[in-house]
């Protein structure tokens, strides 16, 4: 095996364009603005490797509409491979060092992450979390959320609804999203 | 005195010091009776195919018994003897107690006199091979032990072993060393270079070994003694041994098949079935070991069967005792190593295992010529066999086989001793 | 090749796939990644609570046949953090029975249970040995002269986060070579990771051969000193005295000692190491032990990052990983792939089909 997982993308067709990814960031922005009545007690932590990204634009997009000082919002990064509940069963490695470096007691904590599929990369992102402290809230938010859920996990702020097959892949990067799937290579 | 059937043995191709013919072998009442064609006899042995020779001699078993029963008896050290086509061997005296005096000697005999094969027996130079002391030879030599040695251990005093050659040599017996210089090899477990290195593991060098065959060489120029050299193991030893055969001296010389089989690097994983005293050495030492063994300047090869329990070939590398097995492969692994590499022929094979062995013991019934009324000591070998050495089904006592796996090319089919058919079609008769 | 028997052979390709026993049996890509996810188990060490639920339900075995209470400890606080459970025997505690063998010892703890077995043993080997006898992942805490790979990473990682990469640096080990399985390592993995290794030691206390290192060698510690970017001092043990290795331990200081003079003579930014524990005042003077270009506290604290990333690679990651660790070269598209553990799996038995 020369690959993880055997094979390679291949995009089928193009769901979101850059500028919808911007669009769907803006709303997203204000719900999370109008849910927490402010940006006051926001600390916005980016699961690696595919939210980090749209963590740092939600948060600009966040300063920019408050008018806040650019990098004020406390954005930080989170690797979950030390939580995942498959670790031993298939190879697990951390890809990057997790970086969060405030106090999240009595903070809203908002992930935000690309795909929200079963629902595990949150579940073990929430075990992460409540290690470091006990914020007052913790919410979610992903740029799609494509079904198939397995555990009881709920966006609260959502970029796209993507009804997908479970073979399917979903690859979302600030270009814009792609469905596809893996070919054996 | 059991009288054994009439036996013939047909169509084989008659392999002596005197050369190779085709023919049939009669034996009746312990001897050879006729040699020719068309021979009939009540037990018929079909050689077709077969190498047929006088049997292997090894100069250097370990039986362990007494003493240490549960890896080998004499009984057992024989039967393997036979199944690897020896009609005798020349037994050590590590055994405990040590072969040291006729009580001893005695004991080895009668067990050796009930086995299947012609067990002979060394006694021990120095009293307990403490290397102190000079061992009752003449006591011994009265029951028939011709040849002398501590093996185990070499004589590590140059005043005793002076003494030894001068004492052994006006009683016209024979000496043998087991060369390793304990100063250079104490603590040690394998041979000192670039893989006793990697693997950290203490190793002692060749001139371990040498450093001993030059002092005997030496001493037995002074003496006039008669010295054989055992289990040598370096390029550096065989040449030795050459230049003082070169002079006229009267020296002799063995090598084991795993030091013309396998090299130190075969301790890499850390299996201590590899670990054999002298330990195994370099490639280019194996390849002057065979050159040697070639050229006759290493005279005969003698297994140096060391049966040893499997939980101590199990203790940590340099915990574990030292040797491996040898009377069942070594014929195979000389056709195998030696003749199909190309370095010696089938004949020169079994001279080096069977009629020059034979002569350094003094064992007059054995390597005889194929001729009317010599002892019936014989074996059959089928050259041609292929077969897998595997740790099991062996008849040692003992496991300790470093050759599991290898390929080999030469089976013994039959092995005679005094007429007696006690290997028949592989098998072990009793 | 001479004879190596088909069963060796099956434990040796499985030896290299789920134990860590010699720096020898890495690649340098499997040692790179190591060092990073050492990073992520630094990240833990740092925080309030230091622990990550990763190996939880696993148990790791202590089998130290020598003492070491350090390197137990941290092989120990390394398991822990990961939420795993730990079980220690060892000689010094009377829990590892006289006169059983180490076969018998490993078949009886292992009907207990167990994950992975860090093992220590005066004899080089031994490790290998026991890999043969536990389904078990086996780590080498440390066996005879001959490995002590987790000290090897814990240095290089220590050296790295000083130095950057150490492609082309200048490393010196200086003492006795011969009988320092932490020197071996070290050799193993600083060579692998590029760097111009230096054996600075008498004679009689190097390995009788140096042909399966790319290395050099020198009696000459102050002309050595003032070019090397690392100067790692190897522990200089009294028994050396009675095997007439050397004439005394003041001949010893005299010409190979990192006196105050000779750390004067080190390179700006150059750095000291030592395995600990230190003799002050013979392979380093204590002052110089207390500077701060001496990064042996830093070594230590940085061993329980290392050990932490080796059980988690071991038991987590299922095994050790060469080239075949596309992780770190990954697109993102692969990586999101990576986060997604139910089409993984499905990817898995598909790939297993094909």
């Amino acid at each position: 095996m020369s690959r993880p997982y055997g094979g390679v993308f291949v995009a089928r067709s193009r769901i979101m364009e850059a500028e919808d990814i911007h669009r769907a960031l803006r709303r997203m922005a204000h719900e999370v603005l109008e849910r927490n009545h402010g940006s006051q007690e926001l600390i916005l932590i980016g699961l690696q490797t595919g939210g980090v990204q749209l963590a740092h634009a939600l948060a600009a997009t966040i300063e920019d509409i408050e008018e806040l000082e650019p990098g004020s919002l406390p954005v930080c990064t989170l690797d979950v491979a030390l939580y995942r509940d498959d670790i031993g069963i298939r190879p697990v490695i951390p890809e990057e060092v997790t970086d969060i470096p405030f106090d999240l007691d009595s903070k809203v904590v908002v992930l935000v992450d690309d795909v929200l599929f079963t629902g595990r990369t949150i579940r073990a992102a929430l075990d992460a979390v409540i290690d470091f402290g006990r914020p007052k809230m913790v919410q979610l938010a992903v740029m799609v959320d494509r079904g198939h859920r397995e555990l009881p996990i709920r966006p609260d702020f959502v970029g796209k609804n993507l009804p997908t097959r479970r073979h399917e892949l979903v690859n979302v990067t600030m270009d814009g999203v792609e469905l596809g799937e893996l070919q054996k290579s | 005195m059991i009288r054994h059937p009439d036996t013939v043995i047909k169509g084989g191709r008659l392999i002596d010091a005197s050369g190779e013919q085709s023919g049939d072998i009669l034996i009746s009442d312990g001897h050879i009776v006729a040699v020719g064609q068309d021979l009939q006899g009540e037990i018929l042995i079909d050689a077709g195919g077969c190498i047929v020779s006088p049997g292997l001699v090894d100069l250097h078993a370990h039986l362990r018994q007494p003493g240490k029963e549960e890896t080998e008896t004499i009984a057992s050290g024989a039967r393997a003897a036979v199944l690897g086509g020896y009609t005798a061997v020349l037994a050590m005296p590590n055994t405990t107690p040590t072969i040291d005096c006729a009580a001893v000697v005695r004991e080895v005999l009668e067990l050796g006199r009930e086995s299947v094969c012609d067990v002979h027996t060394t006694g021990a130079i120095t009293v307990g091979r403490a290397g102190e002391q000079l061992a009752p030879m003449a006591e011994m030599a009265a029951l028939g032990v011709k040849v002398f040695t501590d093996d185990g251990t070499g004589v590590q005093d140059d005043r005793l072993m002076r003494r030894a050659m001068e004492y052994a040599s006006g009683l016209g017996l024979t000496l043998a060393q087991h060369c390793e210089v304990n100063s250079l090899s104490e603590g040690t477990c394998m041979h000192e270079g670039e893989w006793s290195a990697r693997l950290g593991l203490p190793g002692q060098p060749s001139e371990s070994e040498e450093l001993m065959v030059m002092r005997d060489i030496a001493l037995a120029r002074l003496t006039g003694a008669k010295i054989h050299f055992q289990h040598m193991s370096t390029a550096g030893s065989a040449a030795l041994i050459a230049a003082a055969k070169a002079k006229g001296m009267s020296v002799t010389a063995e090598a084991a098949p795993h030091h013309f089989t396998l090299t130190d690097a075969c301790c890499e994983h850390y299996d201590a079935t590899f670990k054999v005293h002298p330990p195994l050495r370099s490639q280019s030492d194996l390849e002057a070991i065979k050159n040697a063994l070639a050229a006759g300047s290493l005279d005969a090869i003698a297994t140096d069967h060391a049966p040893h329990a499997a939980e101590d070939k199990e203790l940590p590398f340099d915990q574990a005792p030292p040797g491996m097995l040898g009377l069942e492969y070594a014929l195979a692994l000389a056709f195998s190593e030696l003749v199909d590499g190309g370095a010696m022929t089938e004949a020169e094979v079994l001279a080096a295992m069977s009629w020059r062995p034979a002569a350094i013991a003094g064992m007059d019934n054995h390597g005889q010529r194929l001729v009317v009324g010599v002892p019936a000591n014989l074996c059959v070998i089928d050259p041609s066999q292929r077969w897998v050495i595997d740790a099991t089904g062996g008849a040692s006592l003992s496991r300790n086989v470093p050759y599991v796996g290898k390929e080999v090319r030469g089976k013994v089919r039959h092995t005679m001793v005094f007429g007696e058919l006690v290997v028949r079609d592989g098998e072990v008769q009793r | 090749m001479n004879s190596l028997n088909a069963q060796e052979a099956r434990d040796k390709d499985r030896g290299q796939r789920a134990h860590l026993l010699s720096i020898a049996d890495l690649d340098r890509d499997e040692i790179e990644e190591l060092l990073r996810v050492t990073d992520t188990f630094v990240e833990v060490g740092r925080r309030p609570i230091p622990k990550v639920p990763a190996l939880r339900g696993r148990t790791v075995v202590m089998l130290f046949f020598e003492d070491s209470t350090r390197t137990r400890l941290s092989f120990e606080t390394a398991a822990k953090r990961l939420s795993a459970d730990t079980m220690s025997f060892s000689v010094s505690s009377s829990s590892l029975n006289k006169g059983e063998s180490v076969r018998d010892t490993i078949e009886t703890i292992e009907a207990m249970g167990i994950d992975a077995v860090v093992v220590r043993h005066k004899s080089s080997g031994v490790p290998a040995q026991i890999a043969r006898w536990t389904s078990a992942s086996v780590i080498n805490a440390g066996d005879g002269w001959h490995q002590h790979p987790t000290q090897a990473l814990l240095d290089a990682y220590t050296a790295r986060s000083h130095l950057g990469s150490l492609e082309g640096r200048r490393i010196a080990l200086v003492g006795d070579i011969k009988h320092s399985r932490v020197a071996r390592s070290n050799i193993e993995i600083f060579t692998a990771l590029g760097a111009q290794v230096t054996l600075v030691a008498p004679r009689t206390l190097l390995p009788a051969s140096l042909s399966a290192w790319p290395v050099q060698v020198s009696q000459d510690l102050d002309a050595v000193l003032p070019t090397v970017d690392v100067c790692y001092l190897l522990r200089m043990q009294q028994e050396r005295m009675t095997e007439a290795l050397v004439p005394s331990l003041r001949e010893y200081t005299a010409t190979y000692g990192l006196t105050s003079a000779r750390a004067d003579r080190m390179a700006d930014g150059a750095i000291i190491m030592h395995p600990g524990p230190m003799n002050r005042g013979v392979e380093i003077a204590s002052e110089v032990a207390d500077r701060p270009s001496a990064v042996i506290t830093e070594q230590v604290a940085n061993g329980v990052a290392v050990r932490s990333a080796v059980l988690f690679t071991l038991l987590g990651a299922g095994r050790l990983q060469g080239s075949g660790t596309a992780a770190t070269t990954n697109s993102s598209k692969e990586r999101s792939i990576q986060s997604d553990s139910v089409l993984a799996e499905e990817l898995a038995h598909a790939e297993e089909a094909t």
